[in-house]
Formats: structure tokens, C-alpha cells, sequence
């Protein structure tokens, strides 16, 4: 075994950022450790991908191709890539976490007999790779120590896809080879049969172009408190988010929700009320200028990507803050 | 239909993480413990689908002793019967240990299907559901929001990222990790409590389930995040933090 073999992500044709960002972090890898990268791309016509990978400083792209690819399916990709995985024979396999991903990495990894070091955020030598546990309150160091290739999966947002093309700017831009794999399915082993993605509401929100928003989370504690943080948001003539325990609750309606599920956004400022600030809030609002939390926990891990801090009772903070900024503003 | 829930026992959301002395994990004494929430959506799309079609719901953790309890409290919200793996090294196993003590208990009973929550919220991995459909050899899909049962098997609603969903149908035997917010939970009810205490709950130990227990991952330290920004906290009473914050929002952040 040897090498790390990195699985791209396409949707639609469209190679997604955290793929990239898989790709940066399954180079630096190998760079670390003196061996080989590959890249994989499944799907049915891969071809433009391929050629679209193909111009980065890479060893060799391997096009995973079959009719059966098309769509995703967890027994089709975890085929195909066991098939794959058996003949290039790599150390490593460097994934993006993403919901595809997190449906079928666990199994692929099983099959093996690993185990997949899902959500990393870093890695160093030997290697160790940190994944945050405890809803981010805590990092945890793994290490594998299994007989079989290593899986690993990486956040969004952690490993930086711009690295990869500033690594080394004297390596000569040779096209890497590209290869073509056909992995042999049969209709009779995917099991399941996935319908076409649909967007559930009629958006009434643009979250992701808001300049200012005002989420708030669970600390709010009760769908009669909400009026108390659309306040803020009106005196702040901000839009009015959330995180998704309050919008699983049915305090917030759905196209509100700040997360890996529902919106990524950038506003200027991002004022999280009540959010104590988990992974999957974090991925979706990490991009903001500035952030604003008010919390009565002081080691909430939102305080870990904030830039202004409150610590006390949001019942008590909020409408002095309503009042704060309508005076200011008057 | 014959329902297995796979159900996790996890510290409380609130309760205070502490590293313990050896720094391989927090520190338990004291700690109080609750039923994983994305494990509770989970348990109720599997009673609802048995108001529906009738069957049996059985509720399975792996555990120390103290997972009895939240054994218990699935049964008081109408869970027919449990199965606890008594297991005090959990810790020591890793994804695929636990999956395949877990898929030993399952094998006998031979459900039409195998819920589990999305992930858990102390380790966070969201494998469990899938690693224990490739180890019983049964079609899954991920990040379930509501289940129907067809003529074929199943069609469920599948959240995918960014707002968007899919259908995706299976047959049945299956799996499913269903994500939160699909149903409303229940309450466990007085009569439902006071019903739980006569349920069974068979305890099997991980000895006799004799699975392979040597882990391929390790979790050799926990830590502390480092802050990736340097906040600035804003003390005092909520008048001057509010006061405070504004001057910030006026010259620094210029939004006001």
C-alpha cells in the first residue's frame, strides 16, 4: 500500500469548493509523507472533470466511469470505489465530508475492516488527524493503526483549496496522465433507487446576500421569546436567522436556517443569540466579517470564531441592546 | 413491522466537559447522562410507523449499567421491549467495534428495518447506522426526515445540503439514520412510565457476543480547542455590554 488516493465530489457536472479543499489537504498529505497523489472522479461522463482536475500539480486522475454512476447511489459508489481501492492499492483515501459522503464512506471504510477518521479539521506528523468531538467543545487526536488503507474525511472550510497552487510554484504544470477506470456493476446490486433533488419552499429570504443578520438558538428557550430577538433584528435592520434546533422545532420556518443544512452565509456582522455554536452552525456562518455571541456560557465554542463577546443572560443583554442600538440610531 | 432502534446514551447538552487526568477523555464522575437527541427523532418516526402498521418496536444500546435508565425512559414512550449490551469498555472500540456488537444483538431478530439517530453528540462520528448496514448486509440511506412505508418496501425523504431533498425508495429489510426534526417528540406519559417498568430488557454481555473488539482508529488525546480568533469580551452588566457592543458596531464594525 502506498499513496493517497483523493475522492472528488460532482454534482451535476460541477465540482463542489470542498472537494478542492479535499484535494489540498490529500496533496499536503502526501507531500508529508513522500508518496504519490491520485485523484478520483465517479460519475457517468467525467470526462471535462477530469481535464478540469488535470491542470493542477498532481501525480495522476483516475475518471471512475459507468452507466450506473449517474446518480449517486451508497452501493454504487461504495463498489465502484472498493473496486478501485483494490487495485491502486493506496495508504490513503482523502474524502470531502459531505452528506454523499457521510452516507457511504462508513460502509466503504467497513468493508476494508477500518474505520473512517470522518469531519477532520488538521492533521500533523505521524500522521495524527484532529476531528472535534462534544459538539466542538473538544479536539480529539487519531491516530490509525489498522492493517488496511486509512480513510479520512475533511471539513468544509478547513483545508485551504488556494494551498494546493501556491505548494510549489517552480513545479512545471505538466499535465498529469489521465486514466480511466470501469468499475463491473450490475443493476441487481444497487439496491436503492434515488428521485431527483427538489428545494422544498418558495424562498421569501435571501440569508446568503444579507449584510446583517441576528440568529438565534436554542437558548431562547421558547417559540413566545422569538419577538424578543426579531426586535434586535429590526433595530439592527437585520435579517433574522437561526440555528437548526429552532427551526426543527417550528419557531422559525425552514428557509431561516444558518448551517451545513440549510444557509452559508457572509454577512458584514452575524450576531448569534443563544447559539452555542456546534459544527454543523459553524460551518454555515464561519465566513462572516464579524461576529457578534451572546452567551451565558462562557466556553460555548461560538466564542472560539467570535469576534465580540457577551457573556450573560441573552433575557437581559437583548433588550438592552434593542435599546442601545434604536438610541444610536436615532 | 418489526422495528430495531439502535439508541446511544450521551452526557447531557449542558452538562460541564472536563478532560480527564489521562487526557484520552472527559472526565465522567459527576456527569449527567441523556438520551442522544438525533436517537430520540429515531425512536419516534419508529413508533409512529408502528401507530400506522402495527409490529413490535425494540430499542438496543450498548453500555455501562447506567444506559438502563435510558432504556427505560424508550420504553416508557411506548418502546415493546430492550436489549442492553452490558459493555463497560465502550470507550476502548471503535466505530466498527461497537457496530458489530451491535449487529451481533441485531442479526436474531431479524427486523423489517434498523433505525438509528443521524450521529451522536459527544463522539460526533455518524457512522453507526451505516457501518452496521454494510455489517448486516441491508440497503440504508442517510439523513432520513420522514419515512412511508410502499408495497415495495420504503420511501423516504432524504435531506440533502444547502435546502434541498430527494425521495430515494428501498426494499425492505433496511436501514435508515434518520436526521432530527422530521416529528415532533414525544413525552414519555405517567402510564407509559409506570407500563415501562414490567417491559423486558434483556442484558447481554459483550463477551457473549464475541466480536472482534481491536480497534483500527484511536482516540489518543483529547484537547482544548485553540481559538481561531482572539474575542473580545465585553464585561459588566447587560446595559454597559450593550453599551459597549454598540460603540463597537459604530467604529469598528461601521454598521451603525
Amino acid at each position: 500500500m502506498s499513496g493517497v488516493l483523493i475522492v472528488m465530489e460532482q454534482q451535476q457536472g460541477r465540482i463542489g469548493r470542498i472537494s478542492w479543499e479535499a484535494l489540498s489537504a490529500g496533496q499536503r498529505l502526501a507531500a508529508q509523507l513522500g508518496q504519490p497523489a491520485c485523484a478520483a472522479i465517479l460519475g457517468s461522463e467525467t470526462e471535462p472533470l477530469g481535464a478540469a482536475v488535470d491542470t493542477l500539480p498532481l501525480v495522476s486522475v483516475v475518471r471512475v466511469e459507468h452507466p450506473l454512476l449517474a446518480r449517486y447511489t451508497a452501493d454504487g459508489f461504495t463498489l465502484a470505489l472498493q473496486q478501485l481501492i483494490q487495485k491502486e492499492r493506496p495508504a490513503y483515501v482523502v474524502l470531502p465530508h459531505t452528506y454523499q459522503v457521510r452516507d457511504y464512506a462508513a460502509a466503504l471504510a467497513a468493508r476494508f475492516g477500518q474505520v473512517l477518521i470522518g469531519d477532520v479539521v488538521a492533521f500533523a506528523e505521524g500522521p495524527v488527524f484532529t476531528r472535534q468531538l462534544m459538539q466542538g467543545r473538544l479536539n480529539g487526536a487519531y491516530r490509525h493503526c489498522g492493517s488496511g488503507p486509512c480513510f479520512v474525511s475533511v471539513q468544509a472550510g478547513a483545508f485551504r483549496a488556494e494551498d494546493m497552487e501556491s505548494a510549489d510554484p517552480q513545479a512545471p504544470s505538466v499535465p498529469a496522465p489521465i486514466a480511466v477506470f470501469t468499475p463491473v456493476l450490475h443493476p441487481t446490486e444497487i439496491r436503492t433507487r434515488p428521485g431527483e433533488p427538489f428545494r422544498a419552499t418558495v424562498q421569501t429570504v435571501d440569508l446568503g446576500s444579507a449584510q446583517r443578520i441576528v440568529s438565534v438558538g436554542r437558548g431562547i428557550k421558547s417559540a413566545d421569546n422569538i419577538p424578543l430577538v426579531q426586535e434586535l433584528a429590526t433595530a439592527l435592520g437585520a435579517e433574522l436567522a437561526a440555528s437548526r434546533p429552532i427551526c426543527d422545532a417550528g419557531w422559525l420556518p425552514l428557509e431561516r436556517q444558518v448551517g451545513s443544512s440549510g444557509h452559508t452565509v457572509s454577512p458584514k456582522v452575524y450576531l448569534a443569540v443563544g447559539i452555542s455554536g456546534a459544527i454543523q452552525h459553524l460551518v454555515g456562518m464561519k465566513a462572516s466579517q464579524c461576529v457578534v455571541a451572546i452567551n451565558k456560557d462562557p466556553d460555548a465554542p461560538i466564542f472560539e470564531i467570535a469576534d465580540y463577546g457577551i457573556v450573560g443572560d441573552l433575557f437581559e443583554v437583548v433588550p438592552a441592546l434593542t435599546a442601545a442600538v434604536k438610541a444610536a440610531r436615532q | 413491522m418489526k422495528i430495531v432502534v439502535a439508541i446511544k446514551q450521551v452526557p447531557e447538552r449542558d452538562a460541564p466537559v472536563r478532560i480527564d487526568a489521562a487526557g484520552k477523555w472527559i472526565e465522567e464522575s459527576g456527569l449527567q447522562y441523556a438520551l442522544n437527541e438525533p436517537d430520540a427523532y429515531a425512536l419516534e418516526e419508529a413508533l409512529q410507523l408502528k401507530e400506522k402498521h402495527g409490529g413490535e418496536v425494540i430499542v438496543l444500546s450498548a453500555g455501562p449499567a447506567r444506559v438502563g435508565s435510558t432504556l427505560r425512559e424508550a420504553l416508557a414512550k411506548g418502546a415493546d421491549r430492550a436489549i442492553h449490551i452490558v459493555c463497560d469498555d465502550l470507550g476502548q472500540r471503535d466505530a466498527l467495534g461497537v457496530a458489530r456488537l451491535l449487529a451481533a444483538a441485531i442479526r436474531p431478530e431479524s427486523p423489517d428495518l434498523v433505525l438509528t439517530g443521524l450521529q451522536s453528540e459527544d463522539l460526533g462520528l455518524g457512522q453507526t447506522g451505516v457501518i452496521l448496514a454494510e455489517l448486516l448486509n441491508l440497503p440504508h440511506a442517510s439523513l432520513i426526515l420522514h419515512v412511508e412505508k410502499t408495497d415495495a418496501g420504503l420511501k423516504v425523504k432524504r435531506e440533502l445540503e444547502e435546502g434541498w431533498f430527494q425521495f430515494v425508495e428501498l426494499p425492505t429489510p433496511a436501514l435508515l439514520t434518520i436526521q432530527s426534526g422530521g416529528n415532533k417528540l414525544r413525552y414519555a406519559t405517567l402510564m407509559g412510565i409506570k407500563r415501562a417498568k414490567s417491559k423486558e430488557v434483556r442484558e447481554l454481555t459483550a463477551a457473549e457476543l464475541a466480536v472482534d473488539a481491536a480497534p483500527t482508529v484511536l482516540l489518543e488525546q483529547v484537547s482544548l480547542p485553540l481559538k481561531q480568533k482572539s474575542t473580545q469580551i465585553l464585561p459588566g452588566t447587560a446595559q454597559q455590554a450593550a453599551a459597549a457592543l454598540v460603540e463597537k458596531l459604530k467604529f469598528e464594525v461601521r454598521i451603525l
